[in-house]
């Protein structure tokens, strides 16, 4: 991207991306026909429905599918059943679109997954799991930080020392391998809530040092202007003085930072799911989805399983195209 | 200088010893053992205590680090727990393995990250645009990602094995047999790491031309290629440098994904093994190799550093 009118235009773009995942995220019941468990045994690994306008014989009708027809049941193979059109209904039963037949012919724009489950619901909802995780994580990670880079900063002396060294430290080491280490303290199956909470901690754990580095270099400077000398002498406290007076500024690089994390915490989670130590299987979240598609039939067969890994794309060069012209993005691959 | 490579010396010892205890400790405190891992549920209760009271499992947790402790100082790092061979010659393979891996993909990436780097950040245009667009992608897709769509790619043409890392009957000897299945873990950490240091390559790139040298080097007739590849390269080549330390974690992390997704027999994969089995030995060996790796990595990557650039020393 060359000059700034690029770099606007990208984070248009990027900001776009971005707002509009999650809102498919929040809205998954409406935009997606069928909830994340619902299976449809005769239908396992089939493929995408496509929505036609025009019948076979060229009249023209309102948005209709056709019913799979299983051909193979050994290979999974299914074919267009052409002999009857199934409309397709609007706003029926809080859903956008949705098959007039969900029983024997349902809507599943991305196909299904080896448990016959519709992967385009799924993917909506494993959209909040994977955002909502990872955004959690973010924030975790500022608030712990903010507080850590923002006392370091302020208290100086031997209390920094061994704040930075202790961030160093984390920051040295492999962050994946980390969470690992300490995913396994638990056991390795868990209650979806426990798993949430589990990894937002572990990941906020991991993330915070970026953010308490920067913050705490961004308080150093601003601690001895006029404007926080000011504020010392008027008699506020030292925690007034970080809170209120010395983290404002550091306001445009949490944003930076945070950006450049919740992607690092999407594809931490999917890695941790993918591997099994995340989500447990009937709840969907962009890892498990990968987890569930994990071989090799997959790739020459059934490709519309991966769409979550496209999604993770689609996010990801999201964020980091709202950074155009701000930032590198060394952090972002950590 | 030789105070310096001390205290990195000293700090590389410090990171072994304390990841391997983590990890052992940590590893410990899980609940269940390897024990009731491997034998389950239906054991007898006898027959688990006396598996436990034979690995040494029934020990407290102080007790039982400590004598791994003892016993790692003297280079005996115990027994896997579900292999039963000794720790040190479980890991040399797998770890050779994950180094080639990482040596590979930052060899790939910095041969193509670099170059581009410098070709993006001394012009504008068409090219550099295009270079910055290609890193932009590839940013966005990190190793897990990058991995599953090549190996999406190589299923679908058939060009490159999908697993693994040797064949069953390799068709052109085992050295190339093994280049063959590196191609697509390799370029799976190597390409989003060459668009990292494309971009860092660019930006200070950049910010060397604008340099009042340049312009007067520039004027005083020397060719502009010859500016850019050789007096411009030397100054910004030392911030790209700094960076090396951080990536060698990067790199281990992105290691781990693909050993996963490509079943390549790595550290990272032995690990994971490792900790489901609860095989604490072999989990705070990997640990421990994973962090003699870390070290040796930052320890060279502060080394070229010092020698590069004195202002480094001293920190």
């Amino acid at each position: 991207m060359t000059g700034a009118a690029g770099a606007d235009r990208a984070r248009v773009v990027g900001g776009a991306i971005v707002v509009l995942s999650i809102a498919a995220a929040l809205l998954a019941p409406v935009l997606g026909p069928h909830g994340p468990g619902d299976q449809f045994p005769g239908l396992l690994n089939a493929p995408p429905t496509r929505p036609h306008l025009a019948g076979d014989d060229g009249s023209w009708h309102r948005p209709f599918i056709y019913r799979w027809r299983l051909v193979d049941r050994l290979e999974q193979r299914y074919e267009e059943d052409r002999s009857a059109r199934v409309p397709l209904h609007w706003f029926a039963g809080g859903h956008l679109a949705s098959s007039s037949d969900d029983r024997t012919a349902p809507l599943m724009l991305l196909g299904a997954d080896s448990f016959g489950r519709d992967v385009w619901s799924r993917l909506l909802f494993g959209a909040r799991a994977s955002l909502g995780i990872a955004i959690v994580a973010a924030l975790g990670s500022v608030l712990l930080g903010a507080t850590i880079g923002g006392f370091a900063g302020y208290a100086g002396g031997t209390a920094d020392d061994v704040l930075m060294r202790g961030t160093d430290f984390i920051m040295v080491l492999p962050a994946m391998y980390v969470v690992l280490a300490l995913r396994s303290v638990l056991p390795l199956v868990l209650a979806p809530t426990a798993v949430f909470l589990l990894l937002t901690g572990i990941f906020a754990i991991i993330g915070a040092p970026f953010m308490a580095r920067g913050v705490r270099a961004i308080v150093r400077t601003e601690r001895d202007l006029d404007y926080s000398t000011a504020a010392r002498a008027l008699g506020a406290s030292g925690a007034r003085v970080v809170f209120r007076h010395l983290l404002p500024a550091a306001r445009g690089f949490i944003g930076v930072e945070m950006t450049l994390l919740v992607p690092a915490f999407v594809v931490a989670e999917a890695t941790l799911s993918y591997i099994g130590l995340g989500f447990p299987d009937p709840i969907a979240s962009w890892g498990t989805m990968l987890h569930d598609a994990s071989n090799v039939r997959v790739f020459v067969d059934f490709p519309w399983l991966l769409s979550p890994a496209l999604a993770m794309f689609a996010v990801v060069l999201g964020l980091n195209l709202t950074l155009q012209g701000r930032a590198t993005g060394v952090e972002s691959m950590r | 200088m030789a105070r310096y490579a001390i205290r990195r010396l000293a700090f590389s010892l410090f990171l072994v010893v304390a990841v391997s205890s983590a990890a052992f400790v940590l590893a410990r405190l899980a609940p269940g053992d390897y024990v009731s891992t491997a034998f389950g549920i239906e054991a007898h209760r006898d027959t688990v205590e006396q598996a436990r009271e034979r690995l040494g499992l029934n020990k407290p947790i102080l007790v039982q680090y400590g004598n791994w402790l003892a016993a790692a100082l003297r280079f005996d790092f115990g027994r896997s727990l579900q292999y039963d061979r000794p720790v040190i010659e479980l890991i040399p393979e797998r770890a050779a393995n994950t180094a080639l891996l990482a040596v590979t993909a930052i060899v790939l990436a910095t041969a193509i990250g670099i170059p581009l780097g410098v070709v993006a950040g001394s012009r504008r245009g068409a090219v550099s645009s295009a270079i910055a667009a290609a890193s932009l992608v590839l940013l966005s897709m990190p190793p897990l990602l990058t991995s599953l769509f090549l190996l999406f790619m190589a299923a679908r043409t058939g060009w490159f094995p999908i697993a693994g890392m040797r064949s069953a009957a390799p068709a052109y000897g085992p050295f190339l047999d093994v280049i063959y299945h590196l191609v697509i873990p390799a370029a799976a950490i190597g390409l989003p790491l060459a668009a990292m240091l494309e971009r860092l390559q660019a930006q200070a790139t950049s910010e060397a031309v604008a340099q009042p040298f340049v312009a007067a080097t520039l004027a005083r007739g020397i060719p502009r290629a010859r500016v850019i590849w050789r007096d411009a390269l030397k100054p910004s080549l030392r911030s790209v440098t700094s960076v090396y330390g951080l990536i060698v974690g990067t790199l281990l992390s992105g290691s781990f994904a693909v050993e996963v997704v490509a079943a390549w027999p790595g550290l990272g994969s032995l690990m994971l093994d490792a900790l489901r089995a609860r095989d604490v030995y072999l989990v705070a060996g990997c640990a421990g190799a994973g962090a003699i790796f870390l070290a040796s990595g930052t320890l060279v990557s502060d080394i070229a550093l010092a020698l590069v650039d004195p202002r480094a020393r001293e920190q």
